[in-house]
């Protein structure tokens, strides 16, 4: 209780220090904030990429329905498959109309359909990895009526690497910024603790408990350290809004994920304000 | 009560402090700690308050001793063994009552006792009219007795005073001492240090020990009877030590007097 009073207490004596401090882990996790951003969309995006990849197998010309319909048992029996889509070389031409509407002229004009049939195989949920995505094109290639196989690797590939760079670049940047917000509090709170010297010299004459001493300061670290990251929801959100106002539409990080945010925020005050209080102590006797 | 054990304080820079110095205190005694600037006094003291460790040697104090307990426990000591200074060390802006208070507070007073208990101590040390009174707005002796009232907080068992009236007048100074022997009476044992040699002199009874460049050189429990147990100590030859209680004891010299009379106010 004394603690607490004492912390608020501390606020309302220095608010512009105890606010460059709580600015500093703002900034320190808003940067987290927006590479959060930008990994939880990126992490959609490859989500539904994922979701869409398939092995296409092209057969030959003149591929018996026989050799189609033993390849689709055997196929589906397969546990990585969850269904596979026998295209046929009308179909294939009657979709190709559909999604490219303006070569609609260039493919009513063919006396012959030059698009092979095919064999579309969708991989179960979980086995959309680049491995079984091998696997299974290789089982498919090895068919003797099928020409070509073809599947997206190198996009899910490049999606992966991208979000391994972002995952990277948000942890040295934010680390960087870790630091700086770790030396500001600690200083914010030397200059706290130095203001407060007398007391502390009396509390420990008298016989007051280091932990007791402590706490007061630890408290101040922890609303300082939650106010950041309140600061740093504040303008995550904020430019989430703009960017999807006016750029394009994305998706707002989970909720999950800014508790984690506050988490951090106030264990961090309290971290650095723990080490600058205990570091003062060692030299009161 | 204390157990002052073969102990040496030396510092890195300093050198020693103290060398040797062995005394017992017992339960209810009152002892003047006296001489000169930078003799070892104010060493002697934090010592006592476990402020420092000794180089050497051993000290109990209240059942704490200075090998056997941490910086994590040092706290209990202190809620044994209450100190007050010569430059009072009190928290400006607050007023005696919030003064005494504060320490209550901090050392886990439940809240609704902590207001009669610090108006109580402040009685205790002759205060409790002006409880209300900013510390900064009393004199020199009062804040000496807002001191000793906080210091009370923990009802210690011994009492430490670091030339506790070398800025008061003499006036203040016998209404200081007074407390102290009424706080003395009630079983507390007392250790103060002064240079003040009328004080010293004032009470033939009370035991004096005197320090010099580090070494105790006159126990007057030492003096009165040499073979009492835990006493160490010896009696200076008579003009050996100049302005020394012994050698004053000896040679009842007004030279030596004056000497100690001029020192500075603290170790």
């Amino acid at each position: 209780m004394y603690a607490l009073r004492e912390a608020v207490a501390a606020f309302r004596r220095a608010p512009v220090l105890t606010g460059l401090a709580a600015g500093m882990v703002g900034l320190a996790l808003f940067v987290l904030g927006l590479f959060g951003l930008v990994t939880h969309n990126l992490q959609t995006t490859l989500d539904a990429v994922e979701e869409r990849v398939e092995v296409v197998a092209y057969l030959r010309e003149g591929t018996t329905d026989g050799e189609v319909d033993a390849a689709l048992d055997e196929l589906r029996a397969l546990p990585e498959v969850r269904t596979v889509i026998y295209v046929t070389k009308t179909q294939a031409l009657e979709n190709a109309r559909a999604e490219l509407p303006e070569f609609e002229e260039v493919f009513s004009d063919l006396d012959v359909n030059p698009l092979p049939a095919s064999l579309e195989i969708e991989l179960e949920e979980g086995f959309r990895n680049e491995e079984t995505v091998t696997v299974v094109s290789e089982h498919a290639a090895a068919y003797p009526f099928v020409e070509d196989v073809a599947y997206g690797r190198e996009w899910v590939d490049k999606l992966f690497s991208l979000r391994r760079i972002a995952g990277v670049a948000a942890g040295v940047l934010g680390a960087a910024f870790a630091v700086v917000a770790a030396l500001i509090i600690g200083t914010a709170l030397r200059i706290a603790i130095f203001a407060r010297r007398e007391e502390i010299h009396v509390m420990r004459l008298v016989g007051a408990k280091d932990g007791f001493i402590r706490r007061p300061f630890v408290i101040e670290g922890a609303m300082a350290g939650a106010l950041g990251a309140l600061v740093a929801v504040v303008l995550t959100w904020a430019t989430w809004r703009a960017v999807s106002t006016l750029i394009l539409e994305i998706d707002w990080i989970p909720v999950g994920w800014i508790g984690v945010g506050l988490a951090i925020g106030v264990v961090f005050g309290m971290l650095a304000s723990s080490l600058a209080v205990r570091r003062h102590l060692r030299e009161v006797t | 009560m204390i157990h002052f054990d073969s102990v040496t304080k030396e510092y890195p820079r300093r050198g020693a402090a103290l060398r040797d110095v062995d005394f017992r205190v017992r339960k209810g005694e009152f002892v003047f700690l006296t001489g000169h600037s930078g003799s070892g006094k104010s060493t002697t003291l934090r010592l006592l308050h476990f402020a420092d460790r000794p180089t050497r040697g051993e000290i109990r104090v209240a059942g704490f001793s200075s090998s056997r307990t941490t910086e994590r426990d040092i706290w209990k000591v202190r809620r044994r063994v209450g100190i007050v200074f010569q430059d009072f060390r009190l928290l400006p802006g607050r007023t005696a009552q919030e003064n005494v208070a504060f320490a209550l507070e901090v050392t886990g007073t439940p809240r609704d006792t902590i207001t009669p208990r610090a108006q109580r101590l402040l009685s205790q040390v002759g205060l409790g009219a002006k409880a209300g009174a900013m510390v900064n707005e009393l004199s020199g002796g009062e804040q000496q007795r807002v001191a000793i009232a906080r210091a009370l907080a923990n009802q210690p068992e011994v009492l430490l005073a670091d030339e506790p009236t070398g800025n008061l007048d003499e006036r203040a100074t016998r209404g200081i001492v007074d407390i102290f022997r009424e706080l003395n009476a009630l079983g507390m044992a007392v250790v103060m240090a002064t240079h003040d040699l009328d004080l010293v002199r004032s009470d033939s009874r009370t035991r004096v020990l005197e320090l010099d460049q580090g070494e105790l050189v006159y126990d007057s429990a030492a003096a009165d009877d040499d073979d009492a147990p835990g006493r160490t100590g010896t009696m200076p030859q008579p003009g050996a030590e100049r302005g020394s209680v012994g050698a004053a004891a000896s040679m009842e010299g007004e030279e030596s007097e004056e000497l100690l009379d001029h020192e500075g106010a603290a170790d």
